[in-house]
């Protein structure tokens, strides 16, 4: 069964040896150091500090939706940079390397540029994996985790041990990566990886395996999640909050979460497959043997495309929170922008082939996946006139949330109508794996960091409890997006060019000058990242002056406005009666924004366990085992992780119960805590000042015949 | 003016807070979640399903043996007995925790893991005659999605024996507490999920196989 292995193996240590570790790599060598030296300064300072009982209690054995949510946050965040790393280490290769020939400075052994082919083959699989699954869904969940249940008045998801356990897993996935730097090479195959190229034949390192079980333990925590979400929204939802009166960013993650609980299964089968080929030796996208090569480019991107709008709704979803706060009008079309969403996740399983139309299937299917993948611009059409339209007559306060999420609608404009030139086969056909598709793709994915670095901006003040410096996230707004225009516009121009994606050795000297802007360009992103931490470290340093009440902006709509900022860890003293779609638009404008709770009821919490940290140790162990092909490793963790839930299962968790006395006193401190309540009011765009009364009308209401919103406020 | 500002809610009358709000039914929402979980798992059988569909045109199984020369039909109806039959005992035990009857419970569940030990025997031993006929999952791509099919199965079937010792365990320790009532509804529907999946597997693997 198990398959003969080229090269040392022991019983012990399976394929991992001294040699296994690059310490003569002058590039991961030094950074190997720096990291060694970085987290013993960390482990230091935590001791010395006494911090490690904090951490233990507060955040590693949390059970708490919004904690979690930071921690995927913040670990997106990390591995948004780490791939943005990698992003530089490949616009300069290509700025180096481009030439006819040997250019004169050989560096690190490579002929052309500074990275030999096998190293850059590793960098642009380790940054497409980390950017889609270890950066942008850990953004979008952890998003997703502080907000949905705070949208529909939840104390906390339906399962908040499954809700750790997924991001421990999550975490796990990202220490497999990360140590696949200093141990062992990565894949060199593509993110999405190419049949029969990764098989062991043709790729006998452990490159690929760290590869398949990164893929698998992601695809595994976000599974979990879905669950979770689908969970909660469906049976958490507080007394009033009907299915109408879900807010927008609430649906999306509710459609996006389906697409993941069927997508992701479709990958974790194929990716199993991998292992099973590169494990046992069976023969399912071998090149003979009866194995089907394009089954698993089928099975992979049955998964991708619906990955792709599971990660871009949830974006949407908070683009269509943050333009009608600061367009102080209620969203246009919420009905068509719900039906445009689960449109938009229905499409999004019958288009996959168009990732590989080159596969030639023939006219007929072709067609097929042409007209389907044409239908996508149709709903994320209206998406973009709802949210034009909610701008329209509105009064716009041009904040750094808002101006992040308008740039996040010019990206999508150029993404979207590029996306409808790739989805003609004819045109497909023509520039098929050239950069255009890639900078296609990366208009898509900065749309979705454009809403991620939105919504980061637009709720940071509703979990810490003070905004986040305005005229530094602008700042870095505009370094960002300089960046983005210098990298990916000369990228289409490249593409047009004949430039194929993924070349190490760019041999077009007429390319060079498109390189040298390409490089400038990272160069402007790499002060817009300089721009984020300053704007962090500014933003904390001044927190006392920029505290906000429960209504930060003082223009929010919907339910988590109601509740203090930072939101306390029971979320609301008092489960909310919901009366209204945009509850805490119609509370302020009826004068309820000051009202809180009169009465209190005891209510029951769920206790922190270490459980879910375990098995999330765990499963890196299951990972780095059959990276190795440690087996006695693997099966020891394995065996351990099922005991582990066994225990967890037959312990229980009672949980605790905080009574009415004690909810009424800490709802006083949270109360005196917080600011004043009333957070001055945005300044600029059209704000002329006096109160807000834009709500949204809801059918059956009483007068739901509203005048236009330009008009609905008295002015001062 | 806005038209809510005519017609003003009356504060005294109206709801904002949820006084009297139970919570959420800690089992239905339990059921939810794990109806969610067999939704994503039908999706796991559905594309090793569409990996068998691919790979079994007659070059798939390149030279090697095609399911008709190794299934044995007959002999995987006596296991697709067994794991109903298991089904029908769990059904019986799910019956018996209606009327509270502790004994009932226990009888049916270990009647339903004596009837999917059997399942799994009679796999164990299919696969081994397999073997030694020289019908390997190494052999060709069609062998191999043939084994990945029915193993990943036989995998869940296994899984579902060890959950059910472990509710034994739990029924005797702690009687029927809301946790064990709703462990014992997801067991149910977990293993009434794998019998329907082997209705497909019978008849699309087996009975097709040998016919074609």
């Amino acid at each position: 069964m198990l398959v003969n292995l080229p090269g040392p193996w022991s019983p012990l240590l399976g394929r991992l040896a001294l040699s296994e570790i690059p310490y003569t790599n002058p590039i991961l060598a030094p950074l190997f150091v720096i990291i060694v030296l970085a987290g013993i300064a960390l482990v230091v300072g935590i001791t010395y500090y006494g911090k490690w009982g904090y951490l233990w209690k507060e955040w590693f054995t949390t059970v708490d939706h919004k904690k979690l949510g930071i921690m995927y946050i913040i670990l997106g965040l990390i591995m948004l940079f780490r791939g943005f790393i990698d992003g530089l280490m490949m616009r300069t290769q290509q700025m180096l390397a481009v030439g006819s020939g040997h250019n004169g400075m050989p560096l690190m052994g490579a002929i052309h540029g500074y990275l030999a082919p096998f190293h850059f083959g590793q960098i642009y699989s380790a940054h497409g994996l980390i950017m889609i699954l270890l950066a942008a869904t850990p953004l979008l969940v952890g998003i997703m985790n502080i907000i949905v249940p705070l949208q529909i008045g939840a104390r906390d998801m339906a399962y908040p041990y499954l809700n750790a356990l997924g991001l421990w897993i999550t975490a796990a996935a990202v220490f497999l990566i990360m140590i696949s730097l200093f141990v062992g090479d990565f894949s060199h195959n593509g993110w999405f990886g190419y049949a029969p190229i990764f098989e062991l034949a043709y790729s006998p390192g452990v490159g690929v395996d760290y590869w398949i079980w990164t893929l698998e333990l992601v695809a595994l925590g976000t599974t979990l999640g879905s669950i979770n979400f689908l969970a909660t929204v469906v049976k958490m939802r507080a007394p009033g909050v009907t299915w109408t009166r879900l807010p927008v960013f609430t649906w999306t993650a509710v459609s996006a979460n389906i697409i993941a609980l069927t997508s992701f299964p479709c990958l974790q089968v194929a990716l199993a497959l991998v292992g099973a080929d590169r494990y046992l030796g069976t023969h399912f996208f071998t090149a003979g043997f009866g194995g089907n090569l394009m089954l698993y480019t089928n099975l992979f991107w049955l998964w991708g495309h619906p990955e792709v709008y599971f990660v871009i709704l949830p974006a949407f979803g908070m683009i269509s929170e943050v333009i009608p706060t600061f367009s102080e009008k209620p969203i246009f079309g919420y009905i068509t922008m719900v039906l445009a969403s689960f449109a938009i996740a229905g499409v999004s399983w019958i288009v996959w082939l168009h990732h590989f139309f080159t596969m030639g299937m023939g006219p007929y299917v072709s067609t097929e996946f042409s007209v389907a993948t044409m239908l996508v611009g149709i709903p994320t059409g209206v998406k973009v006139f709802n949210w034009t339209f909610t701008m329209y007559r509105g009064r716009l306060t041009f904040s750094s949330a808002m101006i992040w999420s308008i740039g996040a609608l010019f990206l999508l404009l150029i993404g979207g109508l590029t996306g409808m030139m790739l989805s003609i086969p004819a045109i497909n056909y023509m520039v098929h794996n050239s950069v255009f598709v890639v900078a296609h793709f990366h208009m898509m994915l900065l749309c979705i960091v454009y809403a991620v670095f939105s919504a980061i901006i637009f709720w940071f003040p509703k979990v810490f409890g003070f905004k986040l410096n305005e005229a530094w996230g602008k700042i870095m707004f505009w370094l960002f997006s300089a960046g983005t225009f210098l990298v990916f516009f000369p990228m289409f121009m490249l593409g047009f060019m004949g430039e194929t994606r993924r070349l190490d050795w760019p041999f077009n000297l007429q390319w060079a000058p498109w390189f040298d802007i390409q490089e400038v360009g990272i160069a402007v992103y790499v002060l817009s990242v300089l721009a984020f931490l300053w704007l962090i470290y500014v933003s904390i340093r001044d927190r006392a002056e920029n505290r906000v009440g429960a209504d930060a902006w003082g223009t929010s709509r919907s339910l988590e406005w109601i509740t203090d900022s930072p939101v306390p860890f029971y979320n609301f003293a008092m489960v909310p009666h919901v009366n209204h779609r945009d509850e805490a638009a119609w509370r302020r404008e009826h004068g309820f924004s000051d009202k809180r709770p009169e009465k209190f009821a005891a209510i029951h919490m769920p206790n922190n366990t270490p459980v879910a940290i375990v098995i999330g140790a765990l499963t890196f162990v299951i990972g780095f085992g059959l990276t190795w092909r440690i087996w006695w490793l693997t099966v020891a963790a394995l065996v351990l992780t099922v005991l582990v839930m066994i225990y967890r299962s037959g312990k229980g968790d009672p949980g605790y119960i905080i009574t009415a006395e004690e909810m009424e006193k800490m709802d006083r401190e949270s109360r005196q805590k917080m600011d004043d309540g009333h957070a001055p009011l945005p300044k600029g765009g059209g704000y002329t000042g006096g109160t807000v009364t834009a709500y949204s009308a809801e059918v059956g209401d009483p007068g739901s015949q509203s005048t236009p919103p330009g008009n609905s406020r008295p002015l001062s | 003016m806005s038209s809510a500002h005519e017609k003003p809610v009356d504060p005294d009358q109206v709801v904002l807070w949820s006084d009297d709000y139970e919570g959420h039914d800690v089992i239905s929402t339990r059921t939810f979640g794990f109806w969610m979980y067999i939704l994503s798992d039908g999706m796991l059988f559905a594309t090793l399903f569409a990996a068998y569909g691919v790979l079994s045109y007659s070059h798939s199984y390149y030279t090697g043996p095609t399911p008709a020369q190794f299934v044995a039909p007959w002999y995987t109806f006596i296991q697709t007995m067994a794991l109903f039959l298991s089904v029908l005992a769990y059904g019986f035990s799910m019956a018996a925790m209606k009327t509270g009857s502790k004994a009932g419970v226990i009888n049916g569940i270990v009647a339903s893991m004596v009837l999917g030990a059997v399942f799994i025997g009679l796999d164990i031993h299919d696969v081994l005659r397999m073997i030694s006929m020289g019908v390997t999952p190494e052999v060709s791509g069609g062998l191999s999605a043939f084994y990945a099919l029915t193993q990943v199965h036989a995998a869940h079937i296994f899984v579902g024996l060890i959950w059910m010792l472990v509710m034994l365990y739990q029924i005797l320790k702690k009687g029927f507490t809301e946790d064990v009532v709703g462990r014992l509804i997801s067991l149910r529907m977990f293993w009434q999920f794998q019998a329907v999946m082997w209705v497909f597997i019978y008849v699309f693997v087996y009975l097709w196989g040998y016919m074609s």
